[in-house]
């Protein structure tokens, strides 16, 4: 073990100060320090995507970085995107399109569907597919989470909210 | 959706719909609580000590440097862990002859796998225990590992554990009719091998698990990443010598689990041992690394094939020599050689021919033992079956549609039962070849095939049909001495405020469970679905069941739901006529009120008879005891098994100069009986299609000649990714049981039984005209350029 | 640690472990306080840029350096510039730019159409250039594709600095001409003529992957005759590997099927791969001539920068 050092990042909005061993990523930072567990690691060696955070609005893998190395910069995690609502009609598009199945990547995939809907013009299903190919998901065979970007891309250009399909959910096929 | 729909106009009517998944929610806020997302008070961590070596004797072992680390708990080795724990053998009685040697937590005096756990270190912190790790000296000696299938069985070769004899777990054959006679009067046979790839789960949560034992009560609670809390009630109950009423086993989100996670780890029955060593909370999370040497692997065969057909294409019979190699262990409770088991049996399936012989040969090796992974057995006999239909129908110049028409067990024949045995109640060959024809429109795609084909451009077209083993009655394991339960509970209660609550013996790991059962409590009762809640996963709150496993979770926890909630409802309406001074018979409950039966008008909440049931039963006729919960349990009666069927289509697209194959379409028409919810059946297919695409083209276990798994990172061992694979369509044909009032069979397992076999006859139709077939999975670029004579 | 009774163990990769082992932590605010720390450490410690390489092989302990120099805050090594026909690309451009960037796009086109095929989008926002040339893994596409460009790197150590070329660069697995201490400041590339075409493509088992083989290939393009072309390979042996006697199979010629089939010919001279678990060598050569003889129809169909400058 080594000297815990000082660091301090701003976590979903709020400032924080923590010591942290030098060799403690930042996946690990968020999950046993903060106690934001959204993030996910499924890899540990930047493969899988299930631990991708926002680092100053951009998606990286959380486990290819010390924690000590995100002194002043800005993290955003799944928790905190869901509590801004600003993928909260991704969530409901993934929701509304059953576009998870056990959940394990879906912060990762969600961080990734949020980098995804910045691009000005819709994407192709297979420029998603291309985007989307840093994330592993065992569960779903991927097509409901393209269709679900998908759906939110027509919702955004049509300036409107992707609304909730409630009790009886539209099937794609 | 081409399905027919029934009741649906009527309020609550949910089977049949595609209703969202309410505690999908909380996943998507990044809520989840999986156990490796969990923290207990005073909670240690595990980190083991791995075997470098395939095979070889432990001639010591020095922790003195480890334990001494700051941070360091317990450093424990196999003989102390084998003080607390007893031994366990993945043998069943009704695999006659089989044989395994018994399991301990750790290993003690030799190690039978790389990667096998020989030390383990509880620490403050993970990255403490593994830098303990470093400081612990083993000193071994290496024996000659057995890693060949071949060479395990010759006379002389090292034997793994020479008190069993030699290294051969299991032998079976499987004879019906006269197969020297079908061949005898053949106008052909020809034979073929095919080699399928051992695979492994890799959910995307690995496995994990904490042990809280607890001195003072004699008590263990466990959370635990795992598919039958039940059987681990058990195992961890007698294994370790503590009551089971005391030994709770929660289950709460698990991140995938595929049939991977049910099965006895030696990382997850040391951990409860370390618990009660260190009087603390033990967590131990697989890493990946750790997941690919120690989470089962599958689907390891080579099965030899011959095959006798007459000039009409009608198949005559099959003879099959299936050698799988299982790992230095069968693994316990399930053990290892029903995969080879169900190969051999759902070799022909969906065929009429009745002259069968099919030997098998189970083998121990110096590998990470095999066992059951989601489909067991079926993409193997799917492979073989179809690959073999396809390749006579080319012989003869007969077109895959035709060929299987020509062969298919019909819908005049059923009850039907199989050469191996199986009994099939009612399936839809016809129906589902039928609907694929037009779904893929098939005419149209042969078109384009052929104008392609003159450009250069080498497409393929294939099908495959497959045949899933559904609700497994306690033929399946029971009978084999297992303590694995075939049946299922439900309880539900019906709270003060009118509102549902169901708990029930089934789990929820992302397929959809709680969904389902949520869909039928509230059809049955009579409630609206938002009032229901479905609880599961936890040995002290939910009945006894066998959980999740073989795809019963809708057909026979959803049936156990249905009869519950109908035990519940009339409970409700005794009730309800005590307080209306009517009879049970003239009420009904539709969407949360009594009404009359005869009008429907309305009488009096549910949430009205809940409060005097429970605040006010000083206002109820004298004698008049609510009983507003209700318990039921199921299991299967009828069939031994409920058996689904359908059929797969896949495109494909190849380049003969590099030997890259791009999926292009894959179309799947399916009947798994009762459909409760569309769009999760959807999923179950596409999500198990994308499994047997991996198997078809990336997924393979490679090991070296010295038993080193040498593709075992997530960087290595490929996965399929977004971009490979392709759109699915889906259809469906509905045959429900008979045997239950819902009607439903399972469908998780569907997809996987048969793509792995379309995708193979998709390519070989592509390299047809090139003069090269492949019948080995995974089918890389490597594989095909080799049998294009380009390697 | 694990030892053995008769020959000692050769270590298997990250004993199943994948938390780093201790170290600790130094972020440079220039590069003479990294060579200062460097010094220090007496050279128990390595460089950080990106992380993207080397959080792996941390969290792997395959390396398990004391300390560990944070140099991805070097004002000093970022920045993309043109000066006297030469582009200068800072170490720490990320993958990301690299990708995006119009100067690159306009002076090193074979940068930005290898870009989209390094690693997965989450990667490229955080690895740099100037890490995956220092790490110089056989089978990324940057290092290979700086020797098809003739580009030079500027080195920085506690001296002063020093330019050294691509073409050599490449020593051995995973080694390079950055002495032990010293740090890539920045890739200087040679611009992009009016005449020069180029064309990158790689046979990867999935999107992202490192692929089976990699090439890159430019050429001077002057009414149909190609001259100074330069192939660039990786994936193929231990360095990426320049094809010298491909290259002269085409010098001076039209790009027709003949000179194509010559050069893929040739490729035999240049490239010897090694046969591996999966794969022969064999096959990989076979797959290098199918991509060089793809690529160079692509250049020989495509139009120039001028043509399309015209247009």
């Amino acid at each position: 073990m080594t000297e815990r050092v000082p660091v301090s990042m701003t976590v979903n909005g709020e400032d924080v100060q923590r010591f942290v061993e030098p060799r403690t990523t930042l996946g690990d930072f968020l999950r046993v320090e903060m106690e934001l567990t959204g993030t996910h690691l499924g890899c540990e060696m930047g493969v899988c995507g299930a631990c991708l955070v926002l680092l100053n609005g951009k998606p990286i893998h959380s486990c290819l970085m010390l924690a000590v190395a995100a002194e002043g910069e800005t993290i955003e995690t799944v928790e905190g995107l869901a509590e801004s609502k600003a993928i909260a009609d991704i969530q409901q598009a993934f929701h509304n399109r059953n576009a998870l199945q056990c959940g394990f990547c879906t912060p990762g995939m969600l961080v990734t569907a949020h980098e995804i809907l910045k691009s000005e013009h819709p994407l192709t299903r297979e420029e998603i597919r291309d985007e989307l190919s840093g994330n592993y998901c065992r569960c779903t065979g991927y097509e409901a989470i393209v269709d679900a970007i998908e759906q939110v891309f027509v919702a955004r250009a049509a300036g409107r909210e992707v609304e909730a399909s409630g009790q009886f959910a539209e099937t794609a096929a | 959706m081409n399905m027919a729909l029934n009741n649906t106009d009527r309020p609550n009517s949910y089977i049949g719909r595609s209703v969202t998944r309410p505690n999908a929610l909380r996943l998507l806020a990044g809520k989840g609580r999986y156990v490796t997302d969990i923290k207990l008070p005073r909670m240690l961590h595990a980190a083991f000590l791995r075997s470098p070596y395939a095979h070889a004797e432990i001639k010591s072992i020095d922790t003195t440097e480890a334990a001494a680390l700051k941070g360091v708990h317990l450093v424990a080795t196999g003989e102390d862990l084998a003080k607390l724990c007893k031994p366990w053998v993945g043998t069943l009685d009704h695999f006659r002859g089989m044989k395994s040697a018994p399991q301990l937590p750790l290993a003690v005096g030799k190690v039978v796998w790389a990667g096998q756990a020989m030390v383990a270190v509880v620490a403050e912190t993970r990255a403490i225990a593994e830098d303990a790790l470093g400081l612990i000296q083993v000193e071994m000696s290496e024996l000659p590992p057995v890693v060949d299938i071949d060479q395990a069985r010759e006379p002389d070769s090292t034997r793994i554990y020479p008190e069993l004899g030699d290294n051969v777990a299991f032998k079976l054959t499987v004879e019906s009719g006269d197969v020297k006679a079908a061949f005898a009067k053949a106008d052909g046979e020809l034979e073929e091998t095919f080699f399928t790839g051992r695979h492994t789960a890799v959910t995307m949560e690995p496995r994990a698990i904490i042990a809280d034992y607890n001195a003072s009560e004699e008590a263990l609670t466990v959370y635990h990443a795992t598919q039958t809390p039940y059987q681990f009630q058990d195992l961890f109950s007698r294994l370790y010598g503590i009551r089971e009423s005391r030994v709770r086993v929660i289950a709460p989100d698990i991140g995938g689990s595929f049939g991977m996670k049910l099965h006895v780890y030696n990382e997850d029955m040391s951990v409860v041992g370390l618990s009660m060593l260190c009087g603390r909370p033990v967590k131990y999370v697989a890493d990946r690394l750790e997941s690919f040497v120690s989470d089962i692997h599958a689907r390891d065969h080579r099965i030899k094939t011959q095959v006798a057909y007459d000039a009409s294409g009608a198949i005559l019979g099959v003879k099959v020599d299936d050698v799988t190699a299982i790992g230095a262990f069968s693994t316990a409770p399930r053990t290892s050689v029903v995969e080879g088991n169900q190969v051999v049996r759902l070799i022909g399936a969906p065929y009429r021919f009745r002259d069968y012989r099919a030997d098998l040969s189970v083998v121990f090796q110096n590998k990470v033992q095999t066992s059951q992974y989601r489909a067991v057995g079926h993409p193997i006999a799917c492979l073989v079956t179809e690959s073999l239909i396809d390749r006579v129908g080319q012989k003869l110049g007969i077109d895959p549609f035709e060929m299987r028409r020509r062969n298919i067990v019909t819908s005049d024949m059923y009850p039907y039962t199989s050469p191996a045995g199986y009994k099939f109640e009612r399936l839809s060959h016809e129906a589902c070849l039928d609907g694929l024809y037009k779904l893929m429109d098939y005419p149209r795609l042969r078109e384009e095939q052929k104008a392609l084909r003159e450009k250069g451009i080498h497409r393929g077209i294939g099908i495959a049909m497959f045949v899933e083993i559904t609700n497994p009655s306690p033929a399946f394991y029971g009978v084999g001495g297992a303590r694995i339960s075939s049946q299922d509970g439900a309880i539900v209660k019906i709270t003060p405020a009118g509102e549902v609550q169901c708990l029930i013996s089934v789990g929820e790991h992302g397929q959809g469970t709680e969904t389902i059962i949520g869909q039928i409590v509230a059809e049955h009762l009579g409630v609206d679905r938002e009032l229901v809640r479905v609880i599961t996963g936890d040995t002290d709150v939910t009945p006894q069941g066998g959980a999740n496993w073989a795809c019963r979770g809708a057909g026979i926890g959803g049936e156990t739901a249905l009869q519950a909630a109908k035990k519940l409802k009339q409970n409700v309406l005794s009730v309800a006529a005590a307080i209306l001074q009517s009879a049970p018979g003239e009420l009904d409950l539709i969407n949360g009120q009594i009404v009359n039966r005869s009008d429907r008008v309305e009488r009096i909440p549910l949430s009205e008879v809940a409060r005097i049931s429970y605040y006010r039963s000083d206002t109820l006729p004298p004698g008049t005891n609510p009983q507003l919960t209700a318990a039921h349990h199921y299991s299967p009666q009828g069939y031994p098994f409920a058996f689904t069927n359908g059929v797969q289509a896949c495109h494909v697209e190849v380049d003969a100069e590099t030997g890259f194959t791009k999926i292009l379409d894959l179309w799947v028409v399916e009947d798994c009986g009762r459909i409760i919810n569309p769009m999760l059946v959807e999923e179950q297919i596409r999500g198990g299609v994308v499994q047997g695409l991996g198997a078809a083209f990336f997924e393979e276990c490679r090991y070296n000649e010295s038993g080193q798994l040498e593709n075992g990172s997530l960087a290595d061992y490929l996965v399929p990714m977004a971009c490979e694979m392709p759109d699915i369509k889906i259809a469906h044909v509905e045959t429900p049981t008979q045997d239950t009032e819902l009607g439903a069979k399972g469908c998780g397992e569907a997809g996987t039984a048969a793509s792995s076999a379309a995708a193979m006859n998709a390519v070989n139709d592509a390299l047809a005209p090139l003069g090269a077939s492949v019948s080995q999975i995974p089918m890389t670029p490597q594989r095909l350029l080799k049998a294009l004579g380009r390697g | 640690m694990v030892t053995k009774t008769k020959k000692p163990l050769v270590p298997r990769l990250g004993s199943e472990r994948v938390k780093p082992a201790p170290f600790r932590y130094f972020r440079a605010n220039s590069l003479a306080e990294a060579f200062a720390a460097y010094a220090e450490a007496e050279g128990d410690c390595t460089y950080m840029a990106g992380g993207q390489s080397l959080l792996p092989v941390l969290s792997l302990r395959l390396q398990t350096p004391s300390l560990v120099i944070d140099i991805s805050r070097l004002e000093e090594l970022r920045g993309i510039s043109l000066a006297n026909g030469v582009l200068r690309i800072g170490a720490l451009t990320r993958h990301n730019e690299m990708l995006h960037s119009p100067e690159i796009a306009r002076y090193a086109p074979l940068l930005s159409k290898a870009a989209p095929y390094v690693a997965h989008p989450a990667i490229r926002n955080k690895g740099t250039i100037g890490g995956t040339i220092a790490h110089a893994d056989p089978a990324a596409e940057f290092p290979g594709m700086t020797l098809a460009l003739n580009a030079e790197f500027e080195i920085a150590n506690s001296e002063g600095r020093r330019r050294e070329p691509a073409n050599g660069f490449f020593r051995g697995l995973y080694e390079t001409g950055i002495a032990p201490g010293e740090i890539l400041v920045a890739i200087h590339v040679p611009v992009f003529g009016e005449h020069d075409r180029c064309a990158y493509h790689e046979l990867a088992r999935r999107r992202g992957d490192y692929p089976l083989v990699g090439c890159g290939v430019r050429a001077t393009i002057r009414d149909g005759v190609a001259t100074n072309g330069r192939f660039a390979f990786i994936a193929v042996g231990a360095v990426p590997q320049r094809a010298f006697a491909a290259e002269a199979a085409i010098e001076g010629q039209r790009l027709d099927e003949t000179a194509i089939a010559a050069a893929q010919t040739a490729l035999e001279q240049d490239l010897q791969p090694d046969d591996d678990s999966e794969t022969t060598g064999a096959m990989r050569l076979h797959l290098a001539k199918v991509l060089l003889g793809r690529l160079l129809r692509e250049i020989a169909l495509s139009p120039s920068k001028a043509v399309e400058a015209a247009a």
